[in-house]
């Protein structure tokens, strides 16, 4: 945000005349837009109290909403962990000098990557069982899907991080006697993990998001128990996804939120993404082992 | 063509054959009775894992950790007559598309979720019943005019995607307009509110759904059923023994009135008094 | 591969990805302009529009694309009447283009954003020296340098929207996620295959597509 300032002068008199004639036009014009979602939503008779008591009842919360609530925050909370460690494992992989490791590894990450989400689910739930010959529940379906495409996603985010490093951190390293794993593990990834955070963060939220795909295999998630089997005990299909939607919005904000706590927690970041552009941090912001940074999310 | 559809279902019967025979060892060894099949795990277990509808009023719905409805009433008849309490229950949801693999992987023991019997599932599971046999229909408003299929042209129908009913529409009435949904409770407020002329499955879903308390008085079945579903029981493709069973516990609750009670229990209450459960057309459970 | 050699499957998957392609070609479009609209406003002077770019941001980030695509169905055309074509799949079509833009929108502005903070302060503090306003400075100076860095994560987005594009499908367009759905329903035997050819079509279309926004990116990269 600090740039944001930069790009216009400290308001003047006029200025202030005009930015506040701007913010009445454009805050009027909002209030109108909503003001007649609310009519219209109205004449559709959406408001009617039949439609909302159900959210007034404890059953509709302990039966449907936080059961479904639970079964997301489950299915995210281990494809999260999953996906980290695909990520990781995957990253180092395509980092790998040794081409039989970094070419299939590569050829993985692009392959879950170019593939829907939707459609990964959708076979692990109904073509992997003829390969391994048992079934696959709904929920390892889902994490299964999420861990392939989040995870490949975070590889990307890791190897990007890790040769964003400058070169002298790994130059003192080798110079100090390190071997090349020692280095990747100790030097590069705390490093990169640090400075990825806010992708790793934003990738967490796409990955809690996802969780509502698993429709297409009946996982019981909030979108499941809280619109469709809500809706179908009660008929009030558009309340309950607003109900639902702002429930989302809160706990992606409060995981937005704490990425950003944590941001701040952890220190000064050593440096800047995808560019290096302000001074190298002292040494002591690298150490803290290599899990500590990434494992918080889980 | 033809001949290759014939090759593929069995190839696909063999896989689930060979699949059931590795679900059958593992029950077998936790069980100890030494009979694979649900006579046997209900014998030995004292327990079954039981595939119903959550989203369809009537039927099969989800009230929070309970399932209620006609489906769920049957299942529980069955349970009982092969041994089971209700708490040895173990309720599944399933959805239309997972019923085949959830009984071949073994993740439910039976299935009883508006199964229609048809040639094509027989080749992949066992059906037991029918212990009802249910039409496609159409579901409007009670003001509407329709009186059926053949007058949908022009005229916007609301299913599930690639359901049977859906498909029937596409093939037979190509001139309606059709909308699909991942579930039929997205289809009745868009029937309310006018955006499409009539919701289409089976009457006895739509009559459930006709009959919930937030639409009663709105919609009505029209009444002019356009197929025949008879509905199943599915189970295990070499599970004989179980089929025949089941079909058993249907003849005896036909007799001694719990078919009616399931019935005046769920659907019964719109008033729809209960129908005759026809013993003579039950499956021959693949025997011959 | 008997599946696709009857020309109806065959049919269906070919339309199947038609759907998705335009679904793709039209939301990227208007989420481009919509995104960069909204960064312009995050970054302006005037409070109540930051607080609407942030709101954007923020309530179409942290929902899941599902509903808001179901939104787009049950309340702009059901409960608002908003009517975009009287064909039943091209209303849909458009439905989803709307939910598709105004989602990725949201990332486009955040991407924008962090693109306009790569340009150094000094740009802009020469731009407004010589006299030019806030859009000027904007659309003159910031915004084509910004544009450079901004390539790859475009990339990114854009790859992503092909995929949710699938998404549409809950509202009931037979893109080709609801194709394979149906396929594997009727083919029970050959759901590898079927599978593999989706996937592998989808591989097609997007890996290159990412190599190519890489490599666009590292041609167009500013030396600083």
């Amino acid at each position: 945000m600090s740039t944001s300032s930069v790009l216009y002068d400290h308001p003047g008199p006029r200025a202030k005349v005009r930015n506040a004639v701007l913010s009445v036009i454009f805050g009027v014009a909002l209030l109108g837009l909503l003001y007649w979602i609310y009519t219209r939503f109205d004449e559709a008779n959406q408001w009617e109290s039949w439609l909302w008591e159900p959210f007034t009842r404890s059953t509709t919360w302990t039966q449907f909403i936080l059961p479904g609530l639970w079964a997301t925050l489950k299915a995210a909370g281990v494809g999260m962990v999953l996906s980290l460690a695909f990520g990781i494992i995957f990253a180092f992989g395509r980092l790998s000098d040794r081409l039989w490791i970094s070419v299939p590894a590569g050829a993985v990450v692009e392959f879950f990557r170019a593939v829907p989400l939707l459609l990964m689910i959708f076979f692990i739930f109904y073509g992997v069982p003829f390969l391994i010959q048992g079934p696959v529940t709904a929920f390892w379906a889902v994490v299964i899907g999420l861990t392939l495409y989040n995870g490949s996603v975070l590889a990307e985010a890791f190897r990007a991080g890790i040769r964003a490093v400058p070169g002298g951190q790994s130059e003192a390293a080798y110079a100090v006697g390190m071997r090349k794993n020692q280095v990747m593990r100790l030097i590069l990834l705390p490093q990169a993990a640090r400075a990825m955070l806010p992708i790793i963060v934003s990738q967490l939220v796409v990955l809690l998001k996802d969780t509502a795909l698993g429709y297409i295999v009946a996982y019981p998630e909030l979108l499941q128990r809280g619109v469709n089997d809500l809706a179908a005990n009660y008929g009030n299909i558009i309340p309950a996804a607003m109900v639902i939607a702002v429930i989302y919005i809160v706990i992606n904000s409060l995981l937005t939120w704490f990425a950003g706590w944590l941001d701040r927690r952890t220190g000064i970041r050593s440096f800047r993404m995808p560019r290096q552009t302000g001074p190298v941090a002292p040494a002591n912001a690298a150490p803290g082992g290599d899990g500590t940074v990434a494992e918080p999310q889980g | 063509m033809r001949m290759k559809r014939m090759a593929a279902v069995a190839a696909v019967a063999g896989l689930a054959v060979a699949m059931t025979a590795c679900g059958g060892d593992s029950d077998e060894g936790n069980s100890g009775t030494g009979a694979g099949g649900i006579v046997g795990k209900a014998e030995g277990q004292k327990k079954l894992v039981i595939g119903v509808k959550a989203d369809q009023p009537g039927l099969g719905l989800q009230t929070g950790s309970q399932y209620e409805g006609f489906d769920v009433e049957i299942a529980k008849i069955i349970a009982k007559g092969l041994g089971v309490e209700e708490s040895g229950i173990e309720w599944k949801t399933t959805v239309s598309a997972n019923r085949e693999p959830f009984i071949e992987q073994g993740t439910v023991d039976l299935v009883v979720a508006t199964y229609t019997i048809n040639d094509e599932r027989k080749q992949k599971i066992n059906f037991a019943g029918p212990y009802y046999v249910a039409g496609q229909d159409l579901l409007v408003k009670s003001d509407s005019t329709l009186t059926g299929p053949d007058q949908l042209a022009g005229k916007t129908v609301c299913s599930v995607t690639g359901s049977t009913p859906a498909k029937r529409i596409q093939e037979n009435y190509p001139d309606a307009r059709l909308q699909q949904f991942d579930a039929y409770s997205k289809c009745l407020p868009l029937l309310e509110n006018g955006q499409v002329d009539a919701v289409t499955t089976d009457d006895i879903i739509l009559a459930g759904y006709a009959a919930q308390d937030q639409y009663a008085g709105k919609f009505k079945v029209v009444g002019s059923t356009f197929s025949d579903e008879p509905y199943g029981i599915g189970l295990k493709k070499d599970d004989t023994d179980g089929c025949e069973k089941v079909n058993e516990i249907l003849k005896t609750a036909a007799e001694d009135g719990s078919y009616k009670a399931a019935w005046d229990a769920t659907l019964g209450k719109s008033g729809t008094p209960a129908p005759e459960l026809d013993t003579t057309k039950l499956t021959h459970c693949g025997a011959a | 591969m008997h599946v696709f050699t009857d020309p109806d499957n065959f049919d269906a998957y070919v339309s199947g990805f038609l759907w998705i392609l335009k679904l793709t070609g039209a939301s990227a479009v208007c989420a481009l302009v919509i995104g960069v609209l909204l960064a312009a406003m995050r970054v302006s002077p005037v409070p109540v529009l930051r607080g609407f770019g942030a709101a954007w941001v923020n309530v179409f980030r942290n929902t899941p694309l599902t509903l808001v695509i179901f939104f787009c169905y049950f309340g702009l055309f059901a409960t608002l009447g908003l009517s975009l074509s009287q064909d039943l799949d091209l209303n849909i079509y458009w439905l989803g283009v709307i939910g598709l833009s105004v989602y990725t929108a949201a990332f486009v502005c955040e991407a924008v954003r962090s693109g306009i903070n790569t340009v150094p302060t000094g740009q802009a503090e020469a731009a407004r020296a010589i006299g030019l306003s806030f859009a000027q400075t904007l659309r003159i100076v910031v915004l084509p340098q910004a544009a450079r860095s901004v390539i790859a994560p475009l990339g990114s987005i854009l790859i992503a929207l092909c995929k949710n594009a699938t998404i549409v499908g809950t509202i009931g367009l037979l893109e080709s996620s609801n194709i394979m759905k149906d396929l594997i329903n009727s083919n029970g035997d050959a759901v590898i295959p079927i599978f593999l050819v989706f996937a592998g079509t989808f591989a097609a279309l997007l890996i290159p597509t990412g190599y190519f926004f890489g490599w666009l990116a590292n041609r167009l990269a500013v030396k600083r």
